[in-house]
């Protein structure tokens, strides 16, 4: 008798997930679907997740691009802005959370406080001034503006870090000391090595951030060319162009791939992560 | 070698009270620097103009508070779009977070592939915010998109587009903020896997029901994960630009101009750099007085266990 009741009610359970789901992952499924339906067929039936036949002729279109410049550039960009970008915010938020979780140095609970709060600071405050500085620069419709700031940390990849570094114990450094590591050795031979979880999570984000971010490229790049794909997505839709809307879905499923494909591999890294960030704050 | 040696010891000499200010200051030198060159100094820059009349092309004339005192006053479009943004965040963050809180308490059981569905259900939160997604949720609420063809379909012929529509644009940018529920969902997790099993357990033997375990034990105990939650939700809500950018544009009739959106109009499309300025320090007050508010509430409502070490 109670072992029918606990059948009912994991039955329950999971077609309650199983439905929640589906709804949820509706969109998704219909954006792939759509990239391979041909022309007619993606607003008539509009809604069906099977297409009648599997047309590549959308990825083919799409990949073309828009006037000479294909694809492969928007993608090239892409993972040149985002590598670099990451590289250079998951290494400097490294040695500042290693600089505040382990040395003792004046002023060290002011400027960690002044660090966090700026992550409270709306975007758009900053963001006229440092336009005008960066076109002074002559920077517009480079990528400097878009990977050079990342290379000075960032408080919330700064925070994940150091709350990380603060569960090693603190004995580990002292042996290291006492075996003649001067503050950088400790830093490159014992933190480095034990926070790879958390710079694996940080390296997550950071390309997730860049790859998907629209507004930078927005405001600095101008000429098709230099485009990353994100901004490139938009000109499906522009005005000017009649919109192709199976060459448009086609490459907004491969702008997801990379995202995907991180996400498979590193996956449990995101959701600790994500996990530890908001529980010790 | 002798030279090398020295500056060794220098970065590793320790103060009398044990600082070690020249090692300390070297590694959070990338912060520092980043944070005086691309925050402090544009937050000057930016707060200066927002008193001039500066516009890009020509140069900047003091103007006093003649830029607040127009937005204030007389800008009918800053009015609405303080309006939509209020709107959209205080509907669509206390959405995602109940939305985030049932499916964390649903997955916070011990049961098959509980594991599998959380990494799943984590998936919209990580492409939510790319054009990709927001260029597929324009066709998803279009005339000929999926929802009216499922409505047809169950014989509810509709002719509307719900991006398109006045009364209807809001809640499309609404339900895509709500579908992104993944990262609070997390958070409540881990913050659920803290509450001691006793509790409940004490609970039960007291004869309690799931609904008063949820409301005495469950909410109380993870009332400072909700409120942290609350906070970083609520002041990325007031800065959301993609969506409204690329699926709604504004529209219909500036129902869906959220403030960063009109921020960046005035600044980009009619280059009046000065107004924009004074437009962000409103927005920086608005949020800085926000977040106050949530945080003067908070003892009524956020339950500590024990003062942390923070």
């Amino acid at each position: 008798m109670k072992k029918t009741k606990k059948m009912y009610s994991s039955i329950l359970y999971h077609s309650l997930i199983l439905i929640i789901g589906f709804c949820m992952f509706y969109p998704v499924l219909w954006l792939i679907a759509s990239s391979f339906k041909g022309e007619g067929q993606i607003f008539r039936n509009a809604h069906s997740l099977i297409p009648r036949n599997f047309n590549l002729g959308n990825y083919v279109q799409g990949w073309k691009g828009f006037g000479d410049v294909g694809f492969d550039v928007f993608f090239k960009n892409s993972f040149i802005i985002t590598i670099s970008a990451t590289f250079g915010q998951v290494l400097s938020s490294a040695l500042v959370a290693f600089g505040f979780a382990r040395i003792k140095f004046a002023g060290k609970k002011v400027l960690f406080a002044l660090m966090i709060s700026t992550m409270l600071l709306p975007r758009q405050v900053i963001m006229l001034p440092q336009y005008i500085m960066f076109s002074q620069l002559g920077w517009i419709n480079t990528f400097k503006p878009l990977i050079l700031p990342a290379f000075f940390a960032r408080a919330f990849f700064v925070f994940l870090v150091f709350q990380f570094i603060q569960g090693i114990p603190k004995e580990l450094d002292e042996a290291a000391k006492i075996d003649g590591c001067n503050i950088f050795g400790i830093f490159f031979r014992i933190i480095l090595p034990n926070i790879k979880p958390a710079l694996i999570t940080s390296f997550i984000f950071s390309f997730y951030w860049t790859w998907q971010d629209f507004f930078g490229p927005l405001l600095y790049i101008q000429s098709t060319d230099k485009y990353p794909v994100s901004l490139a997505l938009k000109l499906f839709s522009d005005p000017s162009t009649v919109t192709n809307w199976g060459a448009m879905f086609s490459m907004s499923v491969l702008s997801l791939v990379p995202v995907f494909i991180l996400f498979i591999i590193f996956q449990r890294y995101l959701v600790e992560g994500i996990s530890t960030t908001g529980m010790k704050g | 070698m002798k030279r090398k040696l020295s500056i060794k010891q220098l970065v590793n000499k320790t103060t009398e009270s044990g600082n070690n200010n020249i090692a300390g200051y070297l590694f959070i030198l990338p912060w520092i620097f980043g944070f005086i060159a691309f925050m402090v100094i544009p937050m000057f820059m930016s707060l200066y103009f927002s008193f001039t009349d500066y516009e890009m092309v020509s140069s900047a004339n003091w103007i006093g508070l003649k830029n607040y005192i127009k937005i204030i006053t007389n800008d009918s479009t800053f009015w609405n779009s303080i309006k939509i943004t209020f709107f959209y965040t205080f509907v669509s963050v206390p959405l995602r977070l109940s939305f985030a809180l049932l499916l964390a308490v649903l997955f916070n059981q011990k049961r098959k592939f509980v594991g599998l569905y959380r990494t799943i259900f984590y998936i919209p939160s990580i492409i939510g915010g790319s054009v990709a997604v927001a260029v597929m949720w324009r066709q998803l609420f279009g005339v000929e998109g999926a929802l009216n063809s499922l409505l047809g379909m169950v014989g509810m012929q509709s002719r509307i587009g719900w991006i398109g529509g006045p009364k209807t644009a809001l809640w499309t940018l609404i339900i895509l903020a709500a579908w992104q529920f993944g990262s609070p969902m997390l958070i409540f997790l881990a913050g659920l896997k803290q509450i001691p099993n006793s509790l409940y357990e004490a609970a039960v033997i007291d004869g309690s029901n799931w609904w008063q375990k949820f409301t005495k034990i469950t909410l109380p105990m993870l009332s400072p994960v909700i409120f942290f939650n609350f906070v970083m939700q609520t002041i990325s809500g007031f800065m959301m630009f993609t969506q409204a950018y690329i699926i709604t544009e504004g529209g219909p009739f500036d129902r869906t101009l959220v403030y960063a959106l009109y921020l960046f109009r005035k600044a980009f499309s009619y280059y009046e750099m000065g107004y924009a300025s004074a437009l962000a320090w409103i927005l920086l007050i608005v949020v800085a007085a926000i977040t106050l508010i949530i945080f003067k509430t908070a003892p009524r409502w956020v339950y500590y266990e024990s003062k942390g070490e923070f």
